[in-house]
């Protein structure tokens, strides 16, 4: 949260530096001795490791970019190359193609805290819609990396995705054809996307710092959803005590990430993309990466024309991207002042539905297009869109709240007492959640 | 919300899990071999990988290219030829390093075994001359039409990264290679220059024999599963695999000899080949997870020393 610098500057050379250009201070006041709620859990850790697996996949991707030749005549090539004759080349490669997944696996995490915890809520709807703007070029940038090893996945998934553009009436075709750069998915089109695939993670870097600042005029929410009254009794400096717990999570996170690229580096990724791409094979199921799955089975779930005006193919692209469209009003759906889904009994229900739902998309996404997954698929995406656009809007004004905390440190000692009690042999029907904190 | 969400993902993997077995496709159960280089302390067991070059190169090169392995890889850590030092015997000078692939006295005479097309010399003529460790595996055919039209219309695989390019693709193959039944099913009609696997994914409802139909093109379960061997049928009418354009490679115990007395069957054959060729695939299997062993051990220990600052530090706040 916004509040009074107290940096001083100590040696010479931080005056010097600091009656200039005060970045000392700026880093001091946002890292070191920013007041930050004492009750946060451990899904909040995932905002800095998230902020790691970018700077791993930045540094990993501009060395493989050193070795790597975007031509199709190449590339499948330049990449085995990587594999095989560069040092290391083996960890760097698996690091980058494991680490899109780790990113993706954060950024859920982090993104169904903001859902469960109301992150999103007055007055952190531009932290919010930064946010989601971060998930699209994520996606933008997973997309058009997975292309550049030039795999038959690369390829078709690629042609399926471009071709989804021209859905869109009057500019879709040509949109497509600027896309691909021609009139199929060719040389140019491997060319653009690395290009863009170099570009995006930078404007990433750029809207993390803008998502940073909005994170810190209002500073961070947490698991009570209770705005900050007293920042000595609320509140932890966040150097050492979120420093050291978000290192806690990183380094856990980390040990996740190393099994996958030491001991199983390919278990996310298809065996078809260990075949050149080849245009005159079409493999027999076109699965995109798991973390695209769920979008993919919304996509797939429109098979009929709406409103008879618009075409299932368009249906089906609409719904996709209006998937993450409607976060960006979640703020303004979901009217309910009570932020923490903690005192939100009914529609923490619903949220948890909703995780499923999201889960079980994903496991639609990668079945065959046919039924029963179709009306799964259908029904499911049903319920993503209602969470958001009823449920949600329906509850903020029906839903009877518990009584909530008058303060942070409230909040933590009604946790410990629950928790205690709930440890303690004699309340042995202990259904009650116990907090992760 | 911790316990619970972990609850509910537990609840979806379980789901995940069984709905793959659930999606019955028509191919045989892989068989599963005993693989050297599984589990986090597995490596590649180099006289396998040996013996395993030698088939490779004495049948499966005769139609697979393996465009992307050079005969210096052979000699890299991990790979079936590498050498920590020079033979005794061969008397070589102390300057020489064979732990380098292009040093490597074995390397230079695999190599030398091909015939490489190089050029053009001086002249601007293209010449040929014995292979050297640098050169990488010539191929079979001269190109993908060519493969094409000297094996029935299809052209054979590069090998490079065959292990990986495939579902479970070591078991896979091992599979393919000894999956070859005796006798073709009764119940199918195979053309010449086709031959039936029950491991190899392709269809065989469309080449039932027209008698396991009925007028409306139904098939007759009951009588497919009357002639079908019990091992090759896969219930309802279907049977095993499908039928492609690769004939059983490995034909018989004793097709290659080999020098350190491994049982010379198809079943040891089948195997050995496997692993060269996941070497082939994955030639830095070793050292990534000897790496990992170490980063392993370091994150573990880090992670102790992070959490016990973290108890340390939190110690007397309560939150």
């Amino acid at each position: 949260m916004s509040h009074e610098s107290t940096y001083n500057p100590s040696t010479g050379i931080e005056k010097w530096i600091d009656r200039r250009m005060p970045i000392i201070r700026l880093g001091y006041d946002s890292f070191v001795d920013f007041p930050t709620p004492k009750n946060l859990n451990y899904w909040y850790t995932f905002g800095v490791i998230l902020s790691l697996v970018l700077v791993v996949q930045i540094v990993s991707g501009v060395v493989l970019a050193m070795h790597y030749a975007s031509h199709v005549d190449y590339a499948f090539e330049s990449v085995e190359h990587i594999m095989r004759d560069v040092n290391y080349g083996w960890l760097i490669r698996y690091t980058h193609a494991n680490g899109a997944s780790m990113f993706f696996l954060a950024v859920y995490a982090h993104i169904a805290r903001g859902l469960y915890y109301g992150s999103y809520k007055e007055p952190r709807e531009l932290l919010w819609i930064i946010g989601v703007v971060i998930f699209l070029l994520m996606m933008a940038t997973a997309f058009m990396g997975y292309v550049l090893p030039w795999g038959q996945m690369s390829f078709w998934g690629a042609t399926v995705i471009t071709n989804l553009f021209s859905a869109i009436p009057l500019v879709g075709d040509p949109i497509k054809t600027l896309l691909w750069g021609g009139f199929s998915v060719d040389n140019p089109t491997l060319n653009r996307f690395y290009a863009l695939h170099y570009l995006l993670p930078f404007l990433i870097a750029g809207a993390v710092i803008l998502h940073i600042w909005a994170l810190h005029v209002p500073g961070n929410n947490n698991p009570s959803g209770v705005e900050v009254k007293d920042v000595k009794k609320d509140t932890v400096p966040f150097h050492p005590y979120y420093t050291v717990k978000d290192g806690f999570a990183a380094v856990i996170f980390l040990i996740l990430f190393a099994a996958f690229v030491f001991y199983m580096p390919n278990s996310l990724g298809h065996p078809d993309n260990y075949i050149q791409a080849d245009p005159l094979v079409t493999p027999a199921h076109i699965v995109p990466e798991w973390y695209f799955l769920p979008f993919y089975a919304i996509l797939r779930a429109i098979t009929f024309d709406i409103f008879w005006i618009i075409p299932a193919k368009l249906g089906g692209v609409l719904a996709m991207f209006g998937a993450i469209a409607v976060l960006f009003v979640l703020p303004w759906l979901d009217r309910s002042k009570v932020k923490s889904m903690r005192y939100r009994p009914i529609a923490k229900q619903f949220f948890f539905l909703f995780v499923l739902d999201t889960f079980f998309l994903g496991w639609l996404g990668a079945q065959p297009a046919e039924q029963p997954y179709i009306l799964m698929a259908q029904l499911a995406t049903l319920y993503y869109f209602a969470y958001f656009v009823v449920i949600l809007p329906v509850l903020s004004v029906t839903e009877t709240p518990l009584p909530l905390p008058k303060s942070i440190s409230e909040a933590v000692l009604q946790d410990k007492a629950k928790k205690d009690q709930s440890s303690s042999p004699a309340a042995a029907g202990g259904a009650q959640p116990v907090p992760a904190e | 919300m911790l316990k619970r969400f972990l609850a509910a993902a537990l609840v979806v993997a379980a789901g995940f899990s069984g709905a793959s077995f659930a999606a019955g496709d028509a191919v045989k159960a892989y068989k599963h071999g005993h693989w050297h280089w599984t589990g986090p302390f597995g490596t590649y067991d180099q006289q396998q990988l040996q013996r395993g070059y030698q088939v490779y190169r004495e049948v499966c090169s005769t139609c697979h290219s393996m465009k992307l392995v050079a005969f210096r890889h052979l000699g890299d850590p991990g790979a079936p030829f590498h050498l920590d030092e020079c033979p005794a015997e061969l008397g070589l000078p102390d300057s020489v390093d064979c732990s380098d692939p292009a040093a490597n006295p074995i390397i230079k005479s695999l190599a030398a075994d091909f015939t490489v097309m190089d050029g053009p010399d001086e002249a601007g003529d293209m010449f040929e001359r014995p292979g050297l460790p640098s050169d990488y595996f010539p191929s079979p055919y001269a190109n993908d039409a060519q493969a094409a039209a000297a094996n029935g219309g299809a052209y054979p695989p590069d090998m490079s990264l065959l292990a990986k390019a495939r579902h479970h693709g070591p078991d896979y193959i091992y599979s393919l290679l000894t999956g070859y039944p005796d006798e073709n099913p009764a119940a199918l009609e195979i053309a010449p220059g086709q031959y039936y696997n029950p491991y190899y994914p392709g269809d065989t409802a469309s080449l039932l024999r027209p008698e396991f139909l009925d007028d409306e093109g139904h098939v007759l379960e009951d009588r497919v599963e009357e002639v079908t061997d019990p091992e090759l049928y896969a219930g309802h009418g279907v049977i095993y695999g499908g039928a492609f354009k690769m004939a059983a490679p490995l034909v018989g115990d004793g097709q290659v000899t080999y020098e350190d007395g491994s049982p010379e069957t198809i079943d040891q054959y089948a195997q050995d080949v496997t692993a060269f060729l996941m070497w082939a695939a994955e030639p830095k299997l070793d050292q990534r997870k000897q790496t990992g062993g170490f980063v392993m051990a370091y994150l573990f220990i880090f992670a102790g020393v992070v959490y016990a600052s973290y108890r340390q530090v939190w110690s007397n706040v309560a939150h």
